[in-house]
């Protein structure tokens, strides 16, 4: 078998169809930059929750007395410094908890300032209208239960507030997002491996009278299939790159510079460059290996060995 | 180097047989013609022989080989040992001359180094040296036909089947080109040709075969083409 003899074929059979490969390449580069994407979508949403799960808590809200007019969970009045202390004392039995803070009204009020210093409510807000409450880290943020059972209901308890459950909301938002780049991604590769399979039928058609002769004078399956499968395999890695290209200059924009999430961002950690770097090299291996199987079998189809 | 034992083939969907009970061996060396009407079953015989197609009953035996055993991954080694020319001559027209006889000699491996003294050589043999560098639409029949003989030809093979070889050519050239096969059986190649042309099977006085709607109706030494029942 001889090396050149298949690489100036696959340069001739790829520029013979120009039109087609170009097709492969950005069907391919497109389906691989989504399941690029969406991977790094779940490694994102991993750090967000490992993050934040850590800097969760469970908050009891003090009934204060805007609560005790309004709320009915405070219908015997605000919170009495009693019913604090009881609060506090079975908060520090419970084996669950790892630590517990308080939060008076004024610290409530100071972090609403950070927080919404712009809003036209917070001008108008006084300290007295802000709760108190008691900030629960959890040794298992599932636990959440424990605590709401314990204090719901109890007198001077206006709401146990799990934050997790927030996040869990948000959560899943982005996991359902992810799934449904996904589902686009599965239509696009079908349409990829279609795409392959159609440029190697259309290129084997064209090539019936080299591949007939060459087999009249006893080359070997492998040796007629070898250009059209690197052919695919070519087109492919085109494509992966591409890919890989996405990713990065989508990194680079949208997290770093462009639009700058990070910056704006600050809540959110997100993924670093590793992240992205780790996935290119699956990226390549697929883009080489899925239309190279995908020719494989379109031969076995279309081209009489 | 050929046996047909009790050979029979039907293409699907039709009525009559291609080929019915044939049986008959090839020496090596031999120079048969294949002759009959069309539609007689030359055509399916040395597609058989290529292994193009498999006998619906029977053994066909080509090398020393059961066609029917071997597996299908092996079939390109046994076409190797074997020659085809063509009516239609075959030639990749992108290519030279050169590369065209060279292209047998590269699927199945060898060094350029080997190529660049085999290709001259048997060019020299049919009688087309200095023209390695044509493309074949530049030659007339006859020498694209030489240059098919000569891809046949280059690997040395021990048998040469050839499926009307002059079919597209002219009397006069029909000779040179059936001298240039008689020269290369004589060198111990078996020739196996089907043929239409008369007058070639009555001038060589071959060994001829005879098929008619597919059944083996003659097979004479030193045979003439006529019909002669």
């Amino acid at each position: 078998m001889r090396a050149q003899f298949v690489l100036s074929e696959i340069g001739v059979g790829l520029r013979r169809n120009l039109t087609m490969t170009f097709a492969v390449v950005v069907s391919v580069a497109l389906s691989l930059a989504l399941f690029g994407g969406s991977l790094l979508m779940s490694d994102q949403v991993n750090t967000m929750k490992g993050y934040w799960y850590d800097k969760v808590n469970v908050s009891i809200f003090l009934c204060n007395k805007s609560d005790a007019e309004s709320d009915p969970n405070c219908a015997k009045g605000a919170v009495t410094d009693d019913q604090k202390g009881q609060i506090k004392s079975d908060l520090e039995k419970m084996t669950v908890i790892d630590s517990v803070t308080y939060e008076s009204q004024d610290e409530a009020y100071k972090h609403y300032k950070e927080q919404f210093g712009d809003s036209p409510l917070a001008s108008s807000l006084t300290p007295d209208q802000m709760q108190e409450s008691y900030r629960i880290k959890l040794k298992d943020p599932e636990k959440y239960q424990v605590i709401a059972t314990a204090f719901n209901g109890r007198d001077g308890v206006q709401s146990v507030q799990d934050q997790k459950g927030l996040l869990d909301n948000l959560f899943e938002l982005l996991e359902g997002m992810n799934v449904a780049a996904l589902a686009v991604m599965a239509l696009m590769l079908i349409v990829a491996l279609m795409l392959i399979v159609n440029t190697v039928r259309v290129s084997a058609f064209s090539r019936r009278r080299e591949t007939g002769i060459m087999r009249l004078v006893g080359a070997s399956g492998f040796y007629i299939q070898a250009p059209f499968i690197m052919e695919a395999a070519v087109a492919g890695l085109i494509g992966g790159m591409l890919a890989c290209g996405f990713l990065l200059v989508g990194r680079y924009f949208l997290i770093d510079h462009g639009l700058a999430l990070s910056e704006k961002l600050t809540l959110i950690s997100f993924i670093g460059w590793d992240a992205v770097l780790t996935k290119l090299p699956l990226i390549l291996a697929t883009s080489l290996l899925m239309p190279a199987l995908a020719a494989f079998f379109a031969l076995r189809k279309y081209l009489k060995v | 180097m050929i046996r047909f034992d009790n050979v029979s083939k039907a293409y699907p969907k039709q009525n009559r047989p291609a080929l019915r009970d044939v049986s008959l061996e090839v020496e090596r060396g031999e120079f048969v013609f294949l002759v009959g009407s069309s539609g007689s079953g030359k055509s399916t015989f040395l597609r058989l022989v290529l292994r193009e197609e498999r006998a619906s009953q029977g053994q066909v035996h080509v090398l020393g080989k059961d066609l029917a055993r071997v597996s299908n991954w092996k079939v390109p080694q046994i076409r190797r040992q074997l020659g085809t020319v063509f009516q239609d001559f075959r030639l990749l027209p992108n290519k030279t001359v050169a590369e065209n006889v060279a292209f047998a000699q590269e699927v199945i491996g060898k060094s350029r180094g080997e190529i660049r003294k085999s290709v001259p050589q048997v060019l020299d043999l049919v009688g087309l040296g200095g023209k390695e560098d044509r493309m074949p639409g530049e030659l007339s029949g006859g020498e694209q036909q030489r240059v098919a003989i000569a891809r046949a030809f280059v690997n040395r093979p021990k048998l040469l089947i050839c499926d009307e070889p002059t079919g597209n050519l002219d009397p006069q050239t029909s000779v040179g080109i059936m001298k240039l096969l008689d020269r290369i059986n004589r060198t111990g190649t078996t020739v196996v040709m089907a043929t239409h042309d008369q007058n070639i099977v009555d001038q060589m006085r071959k060994r001829v075969i005879e098929l008619e709607q597919g059944r083996l109706v003659r097979d004479q030494a030193r045979g003439v083409y006529g019909y002669q029942h």
